[in-house]
């Protein structure tokens, strides 16, 4: 499927690839066409905004380097992918690799914003643990003027850091646009409630898609943070005793939601919590309904998340129609909604 | 609005009425964000507030800059959590001395937009779409009697702070049912530099001190819910009605 390489102006006419499970058909229509397809479902969410985490930066022997925050693990402390020389032009897995670097190195990012590395992974010498100081002021403020966001190579150009938000966007827990919220617009959303349907969010630190180290690539997603407010918890247990679909927007949210009741042993609290959930096709989803997603080549590990909510071959069908249809992959590409009885009988 | 444990961005926020809402705010126990262009005044007064018990920070940038919006909305929800109260305080009066319209440069006239009209649009993109997702928000844009009245010289200003006042209550029709609400408030003549700058020839002595103001605007964030979304209100007029009611009974 040909990737879409920038975002397109108008959200509502995106496409949108209809999946039921129940009716074991799909249908083509347009992010334009959800009010009718969501009904009274909850809608849930992830409303973490998108951090500057790709940072250029120069290793203890003045090597350049860049570097992916990949997740916030502490106060000031990090989860980060190195990469060597060049930038987001360049197919990750055709970056060079980075210099070798240990505990105790210094990466200096700006003038007032360095990276001091606290541990090395096992996985791979790219993933490592650092902790990130700016002086007296606020990491923050010197992050967001030091990085950009993450960015890959089919994207045309660079990529100014509000393209990378949705329209909901509050606390920066994300490294990647959670992309499955990009065509939401407030029109659209405020046209939802209006039908009958509802709104939640969940805040999920949504990591790297890819790091071009096979190794580490098979590894992700790693342990991810989330925050279920008690809103949040309260509108799916009135969803569930009103008999109403619960519609995570994107697999974040799946892992945020069903990450929380795998650990309250099946019951959803609000709170934070850390997930590693792998989501397959042998998973039994306890709050989770369907979602709305992007288009996930069969193969891929957000592909093997939506087979716990549909038939992989009716996944596989479906996809290949809309790679033939002309449909756009990646973040700023068409979506999914999967979704039982969303669709008249075959 | 309850302030004790929200998160407040105040803009302007270095030195008169901002830095008097931003202390105010934070004494009843809202967790505040400084932002201003000038970084050194701006770390003083949120030293201040911190020195005084309060949860304060600071984020030196410009409004009126489209690349800071997110940078600054971002960091802010980062320091202080989700954004409850925005108050939309800083503003430019643009060339001193004020000049009549026919002398103000179509570029000034621009400029001024962009601080007082622009930048807080893009502010209030960024931070109320979160806001109404959790149901909950409030923006404040601070206002002038200028917005009202056709004052001589006072054309650039005047002009940019009606339409803010425009902004909030087309906002305000937008968002109803959402919890999201929106003032002006008119804080009145006040002892700053910006009443300075705009007429060095009055007196100080019958001005009010912004700190007495920002009292009363703190009231009325805490009546919020009983004021209608939208209103454009006098600071120094605007009674309590239902703590007045409450004290009578």
């Amino acid at each position: 499927m040909t990737p879409a390489t920038w975002p397109r102006p108008e959200p509502l006419e995106e496409r949108l690839l209809v999946v039921d499970p129940a009716k074991e058909t799909y249908a083509d229509a347009r992010i334009g066409d959800l009010q009718p397809l969501l009904g009274h479902a909850l809608l849930i969410v992830n409303d973490a905004a998108t951090q500057p985490a790709s940072l250029r930066g120069r290793g203890p022997r003045g090597e350049p380097l860049e570097l992916r925050l990949a997740g916030w693990t502490g106060d000031g402390e990090w989860r980060a992918v190195l990469f060597g020389a060049g930038d987001w032009h360049t197919r990750t897995e055709d970056r060079p690799p980075p210099p070798p670097l240990g505990p105790g190195d210094v990466v200096a990012l700006t003038a007032d914003l360095r990276a001091e590395i606290t541990s090395v992974s096992s996985l791979s010498p790219r993933l490592v643990g650092l902790r990130l100081d700016a002086g007296s002021e606020s990491v923050w403020s010197a992050l967001y003027r030091a990085g950009r966001p993450v960015q890959y190579s089919y994207v045309e150009r660079p990529l100014p850091l509000w393209r990378a938000q949705t329209a909901y966007a509050s606390r920066p827990w994300a490294v990647e646009l959670p992309s499955a919220g990009r065509p939401l617009t407030w029109g659209l959303l405020l046209g939802l409630r209006a039908h009958g349907a509802r709104l939640a969010s969940v805040t999920h630190a949504a990591g790297l898609s890819s790091t071009g180290d096979p190794a580490l690539d098979a590894a992700l997603p790693l342990p991810e943070a989330y925050d279920i407010p008690a809103k949040t918890a309260a509108a799916v247990r009135e969803a569930r005793a009103a008999g109403e679909k619960v519609v995570a927007v994107g697999t974040t949210v799946v892992r945020a939601l069903e990450g929380a009741a795998a650990s309250g042993g099946g019951e959803l609290r609000a709170g934070r919590g850390t997930t590693d959930l792998i989501v397959d096709r042998s998973f039994r989803p306890r709050v989770v309904d369907g979602l709305l997603t992007g288009l996930h080549e069969p193969g891929s590990s957000h592909f093997a998340l939506t087979t716990a909510f549909a038939p992989a071959s009716l996944l596989e069908l479906a996809f290949r129609h809309a790679s033939d249809a002309g449909y756009l992959a990646h973040e700023f590409g068409d979506s999914s909604l999967i979704l039982r009885d969303t669709l008249p009988k075959p | 609005m309850q302030t004790l444990g929200t998160a407040a961005l105040v803009t302007g926020a270095s030195r008169g009425l901002g830095a008097a809402l931003a202390r105010a705010l934070a004494r009843e126990g809202a967790r505040v964000v400084l932002v201003a262009r000038g970084r050194e005044d701006l770390e003083q007064v949120a030293a201040g507030i911190r020195a005084a018990g309060g949860e304060a920070h600071a984020i030196a940038a410009d409004v009126a800059d489209k690349e800071a919006v997110y940078p600054i909305a971002g960091a802010a929800a980062a320091l202080a959590g989700p954004i409850d109260i925005l108050i939309q305080n800083a503003s430019t009066l643009g060339p001193l001395p004020l000049p009549y319209l026919l002398d103000t440069a179509c570029e000034d006239l621009a400029q001024v937009l962009e601080v007082n009209l622009v930048g807080p649009f893009r502010l209030a993109k960024a931070l109320v779409g979160p806001m109404a997702l959790r149901g909950k928000g409030l923006v404040v844009h601070v206002t002038s009697d200028a917005a009202v009245t056709g004052y001589p010289r006072w054309g650039a200003y005047g002009v940019s702070k009606a339409a803010l006042d425009h902004l909030g209550r087309i906002f305000a029709a937008e968002l109803e049912g959402t919890g999201v609400r929106f003032l002006s408030v008119d804080p009145g003549e006040m002892n700053t530099r910006m009443h300075a700058d705009a007429m060095p020839e009055a007196g100080a002595s019958q001005l009010r001190d912004p700190a007495e103001v920002a009292e009363r605007m703190v009231a009325m964030i805490h009546a919020a819910e009983t004021i209608p979304s939208g209103s454009r209100l006098e600071a120094m007029a605007w009674a309590d009605l239902p703590r007045l009611r409450a004290a009578a009974s």
